[in-house]
């Protein structure tokens, strides 16, 4: 395998958990709710997804744990916002500590197991061809589902009239409420589906990135993720687009380490968060975008007044 | 009436021949009062006891005509209020009903109810003869229900298909629907671009949206919450066209409104609530005014004592070429601005929400300072403000009251004394840098006095406040200062009458005093009572100013729609002289 395919490979590789997250919280954001929980969830995720996969010596089951692990979290955050109405930016904060403390609790016995992590797909003859096979036909599975996700969640917001009401209660929850729509339960949904994605984010950290389980294991990969949405516009391109830069400028700095540049390494790994802001801000500082794609009621209680 | 849904007795009696002649002779809206005497006479005499006899379910004449809604003993208590307290409504097919109220009558609670956003508390819901229980919005679009809200329910950033496809329950098909939004706003004479985006449309395209919204599902009622307070006298002519044509297709309306003109050109039937009870009901057409108001408000509409203006005030309000980009996207630039008030006179500046009004008022209020070069573009008594900030443009006379009370005028969780030391701290409430509490607590007290302010004292926070008593305090606050020039915006949005009439007087008491005064506000007539020269916002251009008494509602209405002639090029007054003469 040559040298570029290994460094798309391994972009596409740390790029992917971010893709996972940010695309679930962009849902969630889009129906107007404020998750800064994404970090605890994507830990949680991760470490019940790693102990399933350990103690059943099935990788798919700790995946789906994983993804049941996250919505459950998400759905601890949304009965304090939407139920109770508590305020979205401190409960998601006290999410993402609660997810710390109790993702490092879960994995006290996990620390030293190790997993075989996850097979790429391979198709004989098309994963062979050089340069396009490896990467076109030679990905792991939960690469190929994030791309379908975006695909997804891609037409779901902008073809679908389900996407449109989610984007219209983000907006205006109180003319959803007023035509008849349901604005708590929506709402409820996408939240869990914010949940589930980081869930799945998390899992794909810990059982196919780097197939262990370390205490916080994310390092703030729930908080790009977060910056990513709202940097991107809400857009789930720009999303992408954020996700890889990360993860390449991410693989790139492994490389500047590799080659021995006298930089302290500290400075080298804040490098993709720094560039990943960087450029999304300079590429949607457009402030007529951000007013039509922003979810206006984002963060707010909603009230469905009698 | 509609007969032809409906094989009773009535229809029998009437031969299909004869209906086609009344049809004939009077119109489409064959109303059976106006039916000759001699055949019709068991009619005329129905019809003598108002439509509400027709409906009388004792009377065998009219069983069939059953009313299509029917509201008995509506009661719906919040924590604070009563806002219904058992009403009784019906609704005719065909018929342009009124429900007529002062803001905090109940009549939103009521249609709320109606359209299943609320629950009432007690009492029942007929439709077409038959007791329904309408459980949410859904539920009434499928018996038949269609509203128009006063404060719409669109979303901004979808575009009008977009908007119209999530309130109608059929397959998602945008491009059918584009083609079916374009027929009916023909047809209907609403024209609509269904691609364009919500936020870039007027607001009285917002309103057709909104009725074409309810249009597509082919209505039984159509519920309209104050829909003219939005609209030009204009645009207020074609939308009475369209609601007749529906309810000649025998299509009911509810038309809520405070209108009292309004109301009697256009329904065929008014109920008048008052406190969240029904206090009368009433045909429109044989009512005066005067009294559907008593009705409505329990006594007498008070009227404003106007005198003419006094000649010859200094100019004390220049606004000389005001250009400015607006930063909001969404907003208005504003276009070459002139404008002179004079001590002594009101000036008006109507026009339709959206037009600049925002603009124009943070530019003059200084909460958006001019650039520095822009600072000679306005003067207030012969100083050049435009790079001032509010405080700075404060001490040198102007007095302003905000469009919104809450947030703006006032801050809500904030007491009346606190609220009035925030504007008033230069009339010597603060020495050294402290507060002087029993001068702040005079002076609220002095204001609570001076306006009539219902309210706890002025301990009360503000936003315990009706709106109308609040907006009394804010005026109140701005006017004890004597100011010497005073703007003020909206002065009495959603204010009951009594209160308006009263803040109308203060502003004119004001002026009689030698202040220079302006009013941006949307209610034609109220700028028509108070002021003294009119002009008119439009997509941020200011028009000419016309003297009251030399123009009319429909002059200023087409101006509203931006066609005005150019304001000559008047020499600005010179920096120099503006001083001189002050």
């Amino acid at each position: 395998m040559d040298t570029f395919t290994a460094i798309v490979l391994a972009t596409l590789g740390a790029g992917t958990p971010l893709v996972f997250a940010a695309l679930g919280e962009l849902i969630t954001e889009k129906s107007g709710v404020l998750n800064l929980g994404v970090e605890g969830m994507m830990l949680v995720g991760a470490v019940c997804g790693f102990a399933v996969a350990a103690d059943s010596g099935s990788i798919w089951l700790g995946v789906l744990t994983a993804v049941a692990a996250g919505a459950a979290m998400a759905l601890v955050f949304a009965v304090l916002t939407l139920t109770f109405q508590a305020n979205q930016v401190a409960s998601g904060l006290a999410l993402t500590i609660f997810g710390i403390g109790l993702s490092a609790f879960i994995g006290l016995g996990y620390t030293s197991v190790a997993l075989d992590g996850m097979d790429p797909v391979r198709i004989p003859v098309l994963s062979d061809i050089p340069v396009v096979g490896p990467l076109l036909f030679g990905l792991d599975p939960l690469m190929y589902l994030s791309f379908a996700l975006f695909g997804a969640v891609t037409w779901f917001l902008y073809r679908s009239k389900a996407g449109l009401l989610l984007r219209g209660i983000g907006e205006a929850p109180d003319s959803a409420h007023a035509i008849g729509y349901p604005v708590i339960r929506i709402r409820y949904l996408a939240v869990l589906f914010g949940g589930a994605m980081a869930g799945l984010g998390g899992a794909y950290l810990a059982l196919v990135y780097t197939p262990l389980w370390v205490e916080e294991m994310t390092a703030g990969r729930g908080w790009i993720a977060l910056a990513l949405v709202v940097f991107s516009t809400w857009r789930p391109g720009r999303v992408m687009l954020g996700a890889y830069l990360f993860g390449g400028v991410t693989i790139l700095q492994f490389h500047v380490q590799g080659l021995g540049i006298d930089l302290p390494s500290q400075l080298l790994s804040m490098l993709p968060y720094l560039a990943t802001i960087f450029v999304l801000v300079l590429i949607s500082r457009d402030i007529n975008t951000i007013r039509l794609n922003a979810p206006a009621s984002i963060g707010q209680a909603f009230h469905p007044s009698n | 009436m509609r007969f032809r849904r409906r094989p009773t007795r009535l229809r029998r009696r009437i031969r299909r021949r004869d209906y086609e002649c009344l049809r004939g002779a009077y119109g489409k809206r064959c109303t059976l009062a106006l039916a000759p005497p001699g055949r019709f006479a068991w009619l005329l005499s129905v019809m003598e006891n108002g439509v509400g006899g027709m409906t009388n379910q004792n009377d065998p004449q009219v069983v069939g005509v059953a009313p299509r809604l029917e509201l008995q003993d509506i009661t719906k208590i919040y924590p604070a209020v009563v806002a219904n307290d058992g009403v009784n409504l019906q609704v005719l097919p065909g018929e342009i009903h009124a429900v007529l109220g002062e803001n905090g009558a109940g009549k939103s609670t009521l249609m709320k109810i109606i359209y299943g956003v609320t629950k009432a508390d007690r009492g029942t819901v007929s439709w077409n003869g038959q007791e329904v229980e309408i459980a949410n919005p859904a539920q009434a679009r499928r018996l038949g229900i269609g509203m128009v809200f006063q404060h719409f329910s669109l979303f901004e950033t979808l575009t009008v298909v977009q908007n119209i496809a999530l309130a109608v329950e059929e397959p998602f098909d945008l491009d059918g629907l584009a083609r079916r939004i374009v027929e009916v706003s023909e047809r209907y004479g609403l024209p609509l671009d269904p691609r364009r985006l919500v936020h870039s449309l007027s607001v009285g395209e917002r309103q057709r949206v909104e009725i074409v919204r309810c249009l597509l599902q082919d209505p039984k009622l159509l519920i309209m919450d104050e829909p003219t307070s939005v609209l030009t006298p204009q645009a207020v002519r074609k939308l009475f066209e369209t609601l007749n044509r529906l309810s000649s297709e025998g299509c009911s309306i509810l038309y809520i409104s405070h209108k009292l003109e309004e109301i009697r050109e256009l329904c065929h039937k008014a109920t008048v609530m008052r406190g969240g009870k029904v206090t009368g009901e009433a045909d429109p057409r044989q009512e005066t005014a005067s009294s559907l108001a008593r009705m409505m408000i329990g006594r007498e509409l008070p009227v404003c004592q106007h005198a003419p203006a006094p000649e010859g005030g200094e100019p004390r309000l220049v606004i000389a070429g005001l250009s400015r980009t607006s930063d909001d996207p969404f907003g208005t630039d504003l276009k070459d601005i002139r404008l002179t008030v004079h001590g002594g006179e009101i000036v008006g500046i109507a026009g339709i929400s959206g037009n600049g009004q925002q603009e124009l008022l943070a530019a003059l209020s200084g909460e958006q300072p001019l650039d520095p070069h822009q600072t000679y573009e306005i003067h207030v008594n012969g100083e050049s403000v435009g790079n001032l900030d509010p405080a700075a443009r404060r001490s040198l006379g102007l007095g302003f009251v905000p469009e919104e009370r809450l947030g703006r005028g006032a801050v809500p969780a904030m007491s009346l004394a606190d609220n009035a030391l925030l504007t008033a701290h230069r009339a010597g409430m603060v020495k050294l840098g402290l507060v002087a509490g029993a001068q702040v607590r005079a002076f609220a007290d002095r204001c609570i006095e001076t306006f009539d302010v219902r309210c706890g004292g002025h301990e009360a926070v503000a936003k315990s406040l009706s709106g109308g008593n609040l907006q009394k305090f804010i005026v109140g606050r701005e006017l004890l200062q004597s100011p010497s020039v005073m703007i003020a915006a909206q002065p009495t949005w959603g204010v009951d009458v009594g209160a308006a009439t009263t803040i109308r007087q203060a502003l004119i008491d004001l002026r009689n005093r030698g202040v220079a005064v302006l009013v941006i506000s949307e209610e034609l007539e109220e700028l028509f009572e108070i002021c003294d020269r009119i002009a008119v916002i439009a997509e941020g251009r200011l028009s000419p100013t016309k003297v009251t008494a030399e123009t009319n509602q429909e002059e200023i209405g087409l101006w509203m729609s931006g066609m005005f002639p150019g304001v000559e090029d008047e020499p600005l007054p010179d920096r120099q002289e503006l001083i001189d003469a002050h």
